[in-house]
């Protein structure tokens, strides 16, 4: 192998080569790629693949306990890092437990690439030893997926695999690849560039439709911004903070852009939708000229679509066109790259000089904060029983608001999105479009093996914490010092909400019975467990848990069973229509 | 209303699958769809018959668009376009009947095929309108068999999609 000379220039034609095997090619692409990173699991489909892994050091393997936990931990990887994320699993059931892995990434539009093994060749169709139709499984949950079917065909398909993860509206590519293809030999190209006749993301902002938007925006006498994960997968925070700043509006973020705005800055809002601030939903309902930026228009954000936004005029700028006029019929749309069309807006902005009407801006600011007076977060702390937002307000503080915080779903997931401030992008990783229970924790790992100087928490619950509990034997291994913090309310919380709301109290399965002791568990894991059972307990255990730098810690609060998530807009509710505290 | 929609697509496995897979998943309906390789053998047209609102068109476009393998889709219903339907139609003809169906047969332009003592086989081509005309002027309990290949089009004039 040391004889190769490097892929990046083609070997001239007398220089002869050796041929190379299909899983000698999956591990030099990987190195090529600049992958350094693989979260996986073996299994006999991929054995050629893991038998090469373990012979170079250049691409370090971390061996996860089941596969959706691999795909979770690559997906958090990229949304920490913003490279592509990389997982490698077997044929058969180790696709089949990727897949809500690939789904949650593909909702939430993170780029990774997944390599799955396959029966060989000759056996595709017979109903072979752990043989599933993978590409057939993951069509509808991947931006595009391969099945390799000649060992020639293999690099360029790498290549264009991390191309597609990482290009035009990002997603999850998928390459199958058969067992005897790794074991076949072929000559090794890696290409430099694809082009693909099919496939031409638009990136440049059409430049009169960006001009007549910010024609709109600057002529607007109460602008709203409202941002989503385009912001962050796009890397445009910067330009986000410029433009919103010059202008002086006021903005919200989804749960997918929390960070591309600083939450600590006063035009921010806070979150809006279904759990988001009153200020945010109240905005939305009252502005002229609503500016969305890489966001989706989702049902949690928009509640009654009809009575969404009923007085503004709608701006939208996506990198994906099919994402425009999806849900809410837009004024002026704008199909481009986030960051290249905000540059522009900026540079208008900046030559024109046009700002809003400086006394209907005032206002417009007047009617804001007196929505904010309202203090929608407000929650009541006595000395008995725990609140859980205690417990991420105090996170919040303990970590200087530094920490990477990634969640799994529910309650607890709503509060770290309202009590966590956070004042930069890739630092909220959470499971949005999908909500997939059992995301925090591999994607706790997949952060920390991302940063592995951060302080990264896992906000998570009872209930989530259980479907991929088995990754604190990961942590050990790798000597992964996550901080778990659970809010343990011995309740699937979000669910008992809802049947507390909307069915009369009736809590149908939504208790957990006979868990188990976490900080028990913690330690048959070979961590550190703690438990906090008064809210004076609570600063004390994040501080120790904090203090145990090297240590990956369990955090078991017992908090209140029966506290809600405030505001509430019932689904198919305005925006407007808040159940607030 | 209906809508006539061409596609290009990169002649690959899974390609087919991939467009039917969008329709079903995203609860679009399929009237009819046709597939086959072009004059490069590298892209396969498509030609699907679907009907929608002005927004559902809207997004079926864009949708289709988003596949990787497309590389290019056109709504011909919305300029002027020749559609065409093949259908393969087996008949009892027997005594009389044989010549009252031939009859029929060339009222409609169709073409006798394959004959036997009992039936007739014939082609016809057309809209999917005639060709529903030419079955309803049929009495119901001679047809034994019917094969429509669904809808293929073109836009008029000299310029391709």
């Amino acid at each position: 192998m040391t004889s190769l000379t490097t892929t990046q220039n083609r070997p001239s034609p007398d220089l002869v080569e050796e041929d190379l095997t299909g899983a000698e090619i999956v591990v030099r692409a990987l190195r090529d790629e600049g992958v350094e990173h693989v979260f996986g699991y073996p299994g006999g489909a991929v054995l050629y693949i893991y038998d090469e892994l373990a012979q170079q050091d250049a691409v370090k393997h971390i061996l996860v306990r089941h596969e959706q936990a691999a795909v979770h931990a690559a997906d958090a990887y990229s949304r920490v890092t913003g490279k592509v994320g990389v997982a490698l699993v077997t044929s058969g059931p180790g696709a089949t437990n990727a897949v809500t892995g690939i789904a949650t990434a593909y909702m939430d539009s993170v780029p990774i690439v997944v390599i799955t093994g396959q029966v060989p060749v000759a056996l595709i169709g017979n109903d072979a030893f752990q043989e599933v139709d993978t590409v057939g499984i993951t069509r509808p949950c991947t931006k595009h997926n391969f099945l390799v079917k000649d060992v020639r065909d293999l690099a360029s398909t790498l290549k264009t695999a991390f191309y597609l993860a990482a290009t035009g509206r990002p997603g999850p590519v998928l390459v199958d690849i058969p067992k005897d293809i790794t074991s076949h030999k072929t000559h090794y190209h890696y290409p430099e560039k694809i082009s693909l006749r099919s496939y031409k993301p638009t990136l440049k902002g059409h430049p009169g439709q960006v001009r007549k938007a910010m024609q709109l925006v600057t002529g607007a006498q109460r602008p709203m911004f409202y941002t989503g994960g385009g912001i962050i997968l796009g890397n445009a925070s910067g330009e986000l903070r410029k433009l919103v700043r010059t202008l002086g509006a006021p903005i919200t973020n989804t749960l997918m852009g929390l960070g591309a705005y600083p939450a600590s800055d006063r035009q921010f809002l806070g979150m809006l939708g279904m759990h988001g601030t009153y200020e945010a939903n109240m905005a939305v309902q009252h502005c002229d000229v609503l500016v969305a930026l890489g966001a989706r228009f989702d049902d949690r954000v928009t509640g009654n679509l009809t009575k969404f936004a009923p007085h503004a005029r709608i701006v939208h700028v996506d990198v994906d066109p099919s994402s425009i006029s999806k849900n809410v019929r837009v004024d002026v749309p704008v199909v481009g790259d986030l960051q290249q069309v905000l540059l522009e807006m900026n540079q208008i902005l900046a030559e024109n000089g046009q700002r809003n009407d400086p006394q209907a801006m005032q206002a417009w600011w007047t009617q804001i904060e007196e929505w904010r007076q309202r203090d929608c977060l407000h929650y009541n702390q006595d000395d008995r029983i725990i609140k859980p937002q205690l417990v991420v307000q105090k996170l919040f503080e303990l970590t200087g608001g530094n920490a990477i915080v990634t969640s799994d779903v529910g309650q607890h997931q709503m509060w770290a999105a309202q009590f966590y401030g956070f004042d930069q992008p890739r630092r909220w990783i959470n499971s949005g479009g999908l909500g997939t229970m059992g995301f925090g924790l591999p994607a706790a790992m997949g952060a920390q093996v991302a940063e592995p100087d951060a302080t990264v928490v896992c906000v998570t619950g009872d209930g989530s914490i259980q479907m991929n509990i088995q990754e604190l034997s990961t942590c050990l291994q790798y000597n992964l010092p996550v901080k778990v913090a659970c809010l343990n309310n011995h309740y699937l919380g979000m669910v008992r909400q809802w049947q507390e709301f909307f069915y009369e109290n009736r809590y149908a399965m939504s208790y957990v019975d006979a868990l188990p002791d976490f900080v028990k568990l913690a330690e048959a894991y070979g961590h550190i467990g703690l438990r906090a059972d008064t809210p004076a307990d609570v600063e004390p255990v994040i501080r120790e848990a904090l203090r145990l730098k090297d240590r990956m810690v369990f955090m078991d609060f017992q908090v209140d069973p029966q506290e809600n998530v405030y505001p509430m807009v019932p689904a198919g509710a305005a925006l407007s229509e808040m159940i607030l505290v | 209303m209906r809508h006539i929609i061409s596609i290009l697509l990169e002649n690959e496995a899974g390609a087919l699958s991939r467009v039917a897979g969008l329709f079903s998943a995203r609860g679009y309906n399929i009237e009819a769809m046709t597939v086959a390789p072009t004059h490069d053998p590298s892209i396969s047209r498509m030609t699907v018959a679907t009907r929608g609102s002005e927004e559902i068109m809207e997004q079926v476009l864009k949708q289709l668009n988003k596949l990787v393998e497309v590389i290019r889709v056109h709504d011909l219903t919305e300029g002027p376009h020749i559609e065409r339907e093949l259908m393969l139609i087996k008949v009892h003809a027997v005594g009389q009947d044989r010549e009252e169906v031939k009859r029929l047969s060339d009222v409609f332009r169709g073409r006798i095929i394959d004959v036997t003592d009992r039936s007739y086989t014939m082609e016809l081509t057309g809209t999917g309108e005639k060709l529903d005309a030419f079955i309803h002027a049929l009495d119901p309990g001679m047809v034994i068999e019917v094969v429509r290949s669904g809808a293929s089009a073109i836009s008029r004039g000299a310029k391709a999609i």
